[in-house]
């Protein structure tokens, strides 16, 4: 099947059962989305689907045909880091970082819809992203902060 | 596959064992491995020369030719930031940038042995290890260029990676002065040190030094990487504690193409070309297993109160302590209840195993690199010296990593199969099968002498364990006593231990005791207090949070302090109860923190907010849930973690004291987040409560 991801067109032949989380990990070692729960409820996985953030581990692959995904390999632009990167950088707004990707993509989401997002507007675009280092106040900083 | 798919994956570094083993200068075979992929990127070559001391320089401190400085520690990073605090330390001591350090951290073959990464330990520890190391190695430079330039050493000064000799206005690199050469000098034990507040790097908000591979998902976690020709494995278990394997049909899963099913006595494990296809196989094995009756949660603080071990013969003080108590008009007991939980790292247990022979190398995200080291040695009979134990900056731990439940396991696998072999938990097996913070049951009781003053204090507690069980308050007569009991449960290690537990028993009966008395609960705390750094952040934290000021209708505050391993915390909360939707609000928290000299102070936050925002879990809803030896909420839609919406505002007060050493800031500050809370729930509402979490069901239903 054919997969728009990163603006790269790939074509795989996987089942079509396979995860979308699996096949970006396992068969194009896309390995910056995570596995964090398998249920879709932690966010680490999540990957833009025609720009909304959506969780990887339980999307099957055949269902992003003729869409565009882009993973967290896919946001910085010719060197540059997307702002919400840099956000995270400059806040340090993590810990040990593995929800960090999922957390970026659920937060580029949010301001490609709302540039200016409130504070409950940001809780409740990224309530479904677990970061359990807590560092949540960061996060929500480097949000806020981001540059549109 | 087009062109496009080639070209990615051919981007995809390869390795292969050519690249493993490299000879450096010298004739001295070290190995260089997958560093440049999995260890420590643009880490110039150079390994452990086994025959070098661990109190030898060399051993902590290597600098290369060109200047670079590799710095070697079993430490390891879980996102506490450790790999940047200690590459400040060696960046101040020797005056080099901090951009020429490279960490080789928790590496059984590059690194000298560490018993592990717990107890806030690697601060104060391998703190000053590395900077005894980094001055040693200093000290060593300059009197090498003092003999090359026949010049007094008193002439010269070091800068930036450089000697300086300004009398002729000549400078020397360090990597000139030693060519690549180990320094195989000792330690000098007595070296001077540089005094925290003559700090330049140490003490500055040094950006995580490997940031960059995290926002772009660059950096490797044991559970990204893939060896060429790796297979995955999965593990068969038992559905619930106590149940042992009867008999196992795998025929139908050996005859999937591309599977093998390893047997060895009671394990039953899979591997296959990909994880779905490791797991469909696992799912053909129809198994039976034996049950034996075991505990549940409605019957558990029972269970550990009858379990308990004896403990010592009482030496007088708890006689003494009751028949103060028994004699005092004014006292208190209670009764604290207290759950297991989990630690819930977002990478589950992870590893990949490679044998070579009678050779093993394991990628694994363990607390424990040397620990797993001699698990794998013993589980394999082979020698120690036969295993290297990797470990990639890991997903994080919180004293959930201790053990290497999944490098046996991928090892096993990858021996039967002569094959590499990756093993990633699901998270059902990490909240089933790794271990929890312990459960206990904790009894207290407390007088009061007619002047307001502590008359006796009687403290028990069951299971949970014995860190942070003193009482920090002044006390006529006091017996403390830890009794271990038998868990039905694996329990072990968890951020601050058992200090949650024992701090939470103590501020509530504190608090409790000043209301009995209408006095201030922080007066009273400041009354009996003999710390001045323990009065000092409840001081603080008060302060901060206008603790004298008018609350609103509806909305109470809470106040607790406690420290661990010579660190300090308070914490104030205000909550308010909204009796038309019986929502508990906590409106804001406040804390003030000491842990001695800062060597980080944006690093230092970010632990201290993050445990303190961890310690809301276990405070207000976290806890596993079980019946007969089942877990009955093994997932993270039925197990609550905190979450954006959980999150109150949050004001953290650090206080730098440059004249103490610096202490470990991982653990203490979680302490305070639970004891606040309930005290601050008592005076918004009246409710006591005594057990943690305090509202999984909400308020009303207490």
């Amino acid at each position: 099947m054919k997969l728009h991801i990163n603006g790269h067109v790939y074509d795989i032949d996987v089942p079509e059962t396979t995860s979308l989380l699996d096949t970006l990990r396992i068969y194009l070692k896309l390995t910056g989305s995570k596995y964090g729960c398998g249920e879709g409820v932690c966010g680490a996985c999540r990957v833009l689907v025609d720009g909304h953030a959506t969780p990887s581990c339980i999307t099957p692959v055949a269902s992003v045909q003729h869409k565009e995904v882009v993973t967290i390999e896919g946001l910085a632009k010719d060197g540059r880091l997307h702002p919400i990167q840099q956000a995270f950088l400059d806040e340090d707004a993590f810990q040990c970082a593995y929800c960090t990707s999922g957390m970026v993509i659920s937060a580029v989401a949010l301001k490609n819809r709302n540039p200016r997002p409130s504070r409950q507007e940001i809780i409740d675009a990224m309530q479904v992203n677990i970061c359990r280092c807590c560092a949540y106040p960061r996060i929500m900083k480097a949000i806020s902060n981001a540059q549109s | 596959m087009d062109k496009s798919t080639t070209a990615t994956l051919e981007n995809t570094a390869t390795i292969t064992r050519r690249n493993f083993f490299r000879l450096l200068g010298g004739g001295v075979a070290v190995v260089v491995s997958q560093s440049c992929i999995y260890g420590w990127a643009d880490s110039p070559a150079v390994g452990k020369d086994l025959t070098v001391d661990d109190d030898s320089i060399a051993a902590w401190i290597h600098i290369h030719e060109d200047g670079k400085v590799s710095v070697f520690t079993g430490k390891v990073e879980v996102g506490q930031n450790i790999r940047t605090s200690l590459a400040q330390v060696v960046a101040e001591e020797l005056f080099v940038s901090i951009q020429r350090i490279t960490m080789i951290m928790g590496d059984t073959l590059m690194t000298p042995y560490d018993a592990g990464t717990f107890g806030s330990r690697s601060i104060p520890y391998m703190g000053p290890q590395l900077r005894k190391a980094a001055a040693s190695l200093r000290k060593a430079l300059l009197e090498k260029a003092a003999k090359a330039l026949k010049v007094p050493v008193e002439s010269l000064r070091t800068e930036a990676g450089e000697i300086v000799h300004d009398a002729s206005n000549s400078t020397l690199p360090y990597g000139s002065l030693t060519r690549g050469e180990k320094l195989l000098l000792p330690i000098d034990e007595e070296v001077a040190l540089i005094a925290a507040d003559s700090w330049t790097v140490a003490g500055t908000s040094v950006p995580k030094v490997n940031g960059h591979d995290f926002v772009t998902g660059k950096h490797q976690y044991t559970s990204d990487m893939a060896l060429p020709d790796m297979v995955y494995g999965k593990i068969l278990r038992a559905p619930a504690y106590g149940m042992t394997l009867v008999a196992a049909d795998i025929e139908k899963a050996r005859t999937i193409p591309g599977v093998t099913v390893v047997e060895a006595g009671d394990f039953i494990g899979v591997v296959a070309p990909d994880p779905q296809m490791a797991t469909n196989a696992l799912a053909a094995i129809s198994v039976q297993w034996d049950a034996s009756p075991q505990p549940s949660k409605a019957d558990i603080f029972s269970y550990l109160k009858e379990n308990a071990q004896q403990g010592r013969e009482d030496d007088g003080t708890q006689r003494e302590t009751r028949r103060v108590f028994d004699a005092s008009e004014n006292r208190l007991e209670h009764r604290v209840e207290v759950q297991y939980i989990a630690h819930v790292p977002l990478e589950p247990r992870a590893a990949v195993a490679q044998w070579d022979g009678s050779q093993l190398t394991v990628w694994t995200g363990t607390q424990r690199p040397f620990g797993v080291q001699e698990e794998l040695a013993g589980a394999f009979s082979v020698a120690k010296e036969q295993v290297r134990v990797i470990m990639p900056d890991t997903g994080s731990a919180y004293g959930g990593k201790h053990s290497g439940e999944a490098a046996v396991e991928a090892a096993r696998l990858a021996k039967a199969v002569g094959k590499a072999v990756k093993v990633v938990w699901t998270r059902e097996e990490e909240f089933k099968w790794a271990y929890f913070r312990p459960a206990g049951l904790i009894e207290v009781a407390a007088a009061l002498d007619s002047d307001g003053s502590i008359a006796s204090w009687e403290f028990h507690n069951y299971n949970s364990g014995n860190a942070g069980i003193d009482f920090p308050y002044r006390a006529r007569t006091k017996h403390i006593q830890y009794h271990p009991s038998r868990t039905p449960l694996k329990q072990g290690s968890y951020r601050g231990l058992a200090a949650t537990a024992n701090v939470f028993a103590i501020e509530c009966m504190m608090d409790d005791l000043a209301r009995q008395l209408r006095v201030d609960p922080l007066d009273f705390r400041l009354r009996q207090l003999t710390d001045e750094r323990m009065q000092a952040v409840l001081e603080t934290a008060a302060e901060r949070f206008g603790w004298k000021e008018a609350k609103a209708a509806g909305h109470g505050f809470g106040i607790a302090c406690g420290f661990v391993k010579n660190s300090y915390i308070a914490t104030c909360a205000e909550v308010a109860y909204d009796r038309s939707d019986e929502q508990l609000h906590v409106i804001r928290l406040v804390a003030a923190y000491d842990c001695g000299a800062i060597v980080n102070p944006k690093h230092l936050e970010n632990q201290v907010l993050g445990a303190i925002l961890q310690g809301l879990g276990g405070a207000l809803f976290e806890e596993i849930d079980f019946r007969d030896g089942r877990i009955l909420n093994p997932t993270l839609s039925s197990y609550r973690v905190p979450r954006f919406s959980d999150i109150p505002p949050l004001d953290i007060v650090l206080i730098g004291r440059k004249d103490v050493p610096s202490a470990g800031a991982g653990e203490t500050p979680i302490v305070g987040t639970a004891p606040a809370i309930r005290n601050a729930i008592a005076d918004a509402t009246g409710i006591k409560l005594h057990k943690l979490p305090m509202i999984p069901q909400g308020l009303k239903n207490n």
